[in-house]
């Protein structure tokens, strides 16, 4: 394939098309909108569907319809969008429908900064819907990457059947870069399994080893209840203590037995490093060169990037060398990963964070100053 | 239309839940109305979609056999945006309470009717929050009580038929429980057209809405439906003062405009061409 000059917005679009997405709905929102943009010029020619809602809350519910009847799913917002989408974004994940939500991440709170990057959103992505859910949530560095995880975002989708948030900021999804695409025929798709049974014997929530139960579409003869009230397995309302129990557990088991699969991460300069820096987005980006340039000076500095943020991949920091005695944790906001990273650590190392929230990049030069302990900067180091 | 038909192969009656409607409720009889427009209909079970929202009214999908979606507060029109747009084929059925559809959902209602998707979109108008206990809504009339209008309400109330033209909708209903027989054609009509439709049933809630503000038994509030509605037809021929205080009933608006899947089609086929 030929390279091609794109940019992230563009990349989650050509990401959501090679990765299958026949419906999109969404609401317009800086910095987001060109990826609803291309999928309503897109979509069209492709035999797809395209509907612009009438706000974001309508927008989640409806691509949460459209799955029902076996549409692969995508919606894209920012900030106050990814607000309004959580009510529906919880009735998802308890209902195990697909679909795939974009958040390029914009200064807040609330109305914030519209056109400028944050990583404010990391914490609400985890946590943001009521009740006690499973998530995930990836994180792009590069335009390549995005389109990449914009795939394995649909494919975790529907694998696990469960709602994933693609995480992006304004400085990633605004970012232009030189890219070469994979053959379209060399992209691995996934698909959620779908009952072959007659449907009499079709039990629409029953557990089985991987804790995914099959999923029919509405329209395919399997006629069945979803309700975002407390479940059994044959969808219905219940309020007995053990079905209730086993919903929920299930819910958990089928993301933790798969945490292997999901937790996305990648160690550079690793096996001689005495300080990490652990990273991910558009921050990662920097940290990289400010590894670099720190071990140009003698410092031995290694880079954790994380890909996947929930569930919070733990093994990238437990699998730490002996002779690591510090991590640093710089972000876009106030320590949001950083709290993470202090809750595996569990004490065991120093654990600093270098926290920007000025709208602005952080720069590897503020990086390499907030390791070194050198001024005040408005990099702030805890 | 055959009214003896055999509603147990719409219902899920081999399952293990109780019915939460009270005895009295309306609700029941709005939907033994539903079953037999369908069955008129002749549109097969799997055909049919139902979406509901969160009331006493939304629980009418966990009870029927058919494709059945019980989603958010107020939400139902978007998700059944979605089902619909997805696949056209499915006749889909979209059950609100009068707080669901047109307080908390009031912008959903607003553009599914100006977007025209063919959507059966049902308004349980019982004047009253039922499942959380009796606050006021937007259809509660000016001086009735509710459990926070204490001293009678001082708001005024939306008509449905008049939101619901405004904003668009090609297909515009109002039935009763008392008469369900035209109820049984106005939705059957309203099934067939092609466009978003809106039945707003008036059902009563004896228990809390009737209870709050004195309106007797059940059959009470059943019987005060024909006295306090006229058939749109008769309508035509009282004066003013013979209509003061009276609800129309009827088919108010049945025309035919571009649909929004339809139109969709025909924009995939251009886009295709180029
Ligand atoms: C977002 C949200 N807000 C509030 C509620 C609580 N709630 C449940 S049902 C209901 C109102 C029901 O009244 P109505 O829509 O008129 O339906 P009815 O019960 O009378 O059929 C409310 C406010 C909720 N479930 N979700
Ligand atoms: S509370 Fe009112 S609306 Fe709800 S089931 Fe009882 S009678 Fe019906």
């Amino acid at each position: 394939m030929e390279a091609k000059l794109l940019m992230g917005n563009e990349a989650v679009a050509e990401g959501a098309l090679a990765g299958g997405v026949n419906f999109f709905a969404g609401y317009p929102i800086t910095p987001s909108n060109e990826i609803g943009e291309i999928m309503s010029r897109r979509l069209p020619g492709a035999g797809g569907k395209f509907i612009q809602m009438e706000d974001e809350i309508a927008s989640m519910g409806c691509i949460i319809g459209a799955s029902i009847s076996g549409c692969k799913t995508m919606t894209a917002t920012s900030g106050p969008g990814f607000s309004l989408m959580q009510e529906n974004l919880g009735f998802a994940a308890m209902t195990e429908v697909p679909c795939v939500v974009v958040n390029v991440m914009r200064g807040g709170p609330s109305t914030g900064m519209p056109t400028l990057p944050s990583q404010g959103d990391i914490q609400q992505a985890r946590w943001g819907t009521h009740g006690d859910h499973p998530i995930i949530a990836l994180c792009p560095s590069t335009v390549r990457e995005v389109f990449d995880l914009t795939i394995t975002s649909l494919n975790f989708a529907e694998q696990y059947r469960t709602p994933v948030v693609l995480l992006m900021d304004e400085v990633i999804g605004h970012l232009r870069e030189k890219v070469v695409l994979p053959q379209v025929e060399s992209i691995e798709i996934a698909n959620r399994t779908q009952p072959t049974c007659p449907p009499e014997w079709y039990r629409p929530f029953e557990d089985n080893k991987s804790g995914v139960p099959l999923m029919a579409s509405f329209g395919d003869g399997y006629r069945y209840h979803i309700t975002g009230l407390t479940h059994d397995e044959m969808g219905f309302p219940t309020t007995k203590k053990d079905e209730v129990t086993a919903l929920n557990h299930r819910l958990h088991r089928k993301i933790r037995q798969a945490f292997e699969d999901i937790m996305l991460y990648e160690t550079f300069l690793m096996e001689d490093a005495t300080a990490v820096i652990v990273a991910y987005g558009c921050v990662m980006r920097s940290a990289k060169s400010a590894a670099l340039e720190l071990r140009q000076q003698g410092k031995k500095v290694g880079l954790i990037k994380l890909t996947t943020l929930w569930p919070f991949p733990r093994i990238a920091l437990e699998n730490m060398p002996e002779q690591v005695q510090e991590i640093f944790v710089p972000e876009m906001n106030m320590g949001q990963i950083y709290r993470e990273v202090t809750r595996v650590n569990q004490g065991k190392l120093r654990v600093r964070k270098i926290t920007k929230v000025d709208g602005e990049l952080i720069t590897p030069d503020e990086i390499i100053r907030g390791i070194k302990r050198e001024g005040a900067d408005s990099a702030k180091r805890y | 239309m055959q009214k003896d038909i055999d509603v147990y192969q719409y219902l899920r009656h081999e399952k293990k839940f109780p019915l939460i409607w009270c005895a009295g409720c309306g609700n029941g009889i709005v939907l033994g109305s539903m079953l037999r427009a369908v069955d008129s209909l002749k549109i097969s079970k799997d055909r049919v979609a139902m979406v509901s929202g969160i009331g006493c009214s939304g629980r009418t999908s966990t009870y029927v056999d058919f494709n059945t979606l019980h989603t958010t507060h107020g939400r139902a029109l978007s998700f059944a945006t979605g089902l619909k747009f997805a696949r056209p084929e499915l006749t889909t059925l979209v059950v609100m309470g009068d707080g669901d559809g047109l307080s908390i959902g009031g912008n959903h209602f607003i553009h599914a009717a100006r977007r025209n998707i063919d959507l059966t979109a049902f308004i349980y108008n019982n004047n009253i929050y039922g499942m959380t206990g009796g606050q006021v809504s937007p259809t509660t009339p000016g001086g009735k009580i509710a459990s926070t209008a204490p001293m009678g309400n001082i708001e005024n109330n939306f008509d449905t038929i008049k939101v619901a033209e405004a904003c668009g909708a090609t297909f515009v209903a109002r039935g009763t429980t008392y008469d369900a027989d035209a109820l049984d054609e106005i939705i059957a009509i309203g099934i067939q057209h092609k466009g978003f439709s809106v039945i707003e049933v008036l059902t009563p809630c004896p228990t809390i809405y009737g209870r709050y503000n004195r309106l007797g038994s059940a059959v009470d509030m059943l019987k005060s439906q024909l006295d306090d509605t006229i058939p749109l037809e008769q309508a035509k021929n009282m004066s003013a003062e013979e209509l003061q205080g009276k609800t129309l009933t009827g088919i108010f608006v049945n025309e035919d405009k571009r649909e929004f899947c339809e139109e969709y089609e025909k924009l995939v086929q251009r886009a295709q061409k180029k």
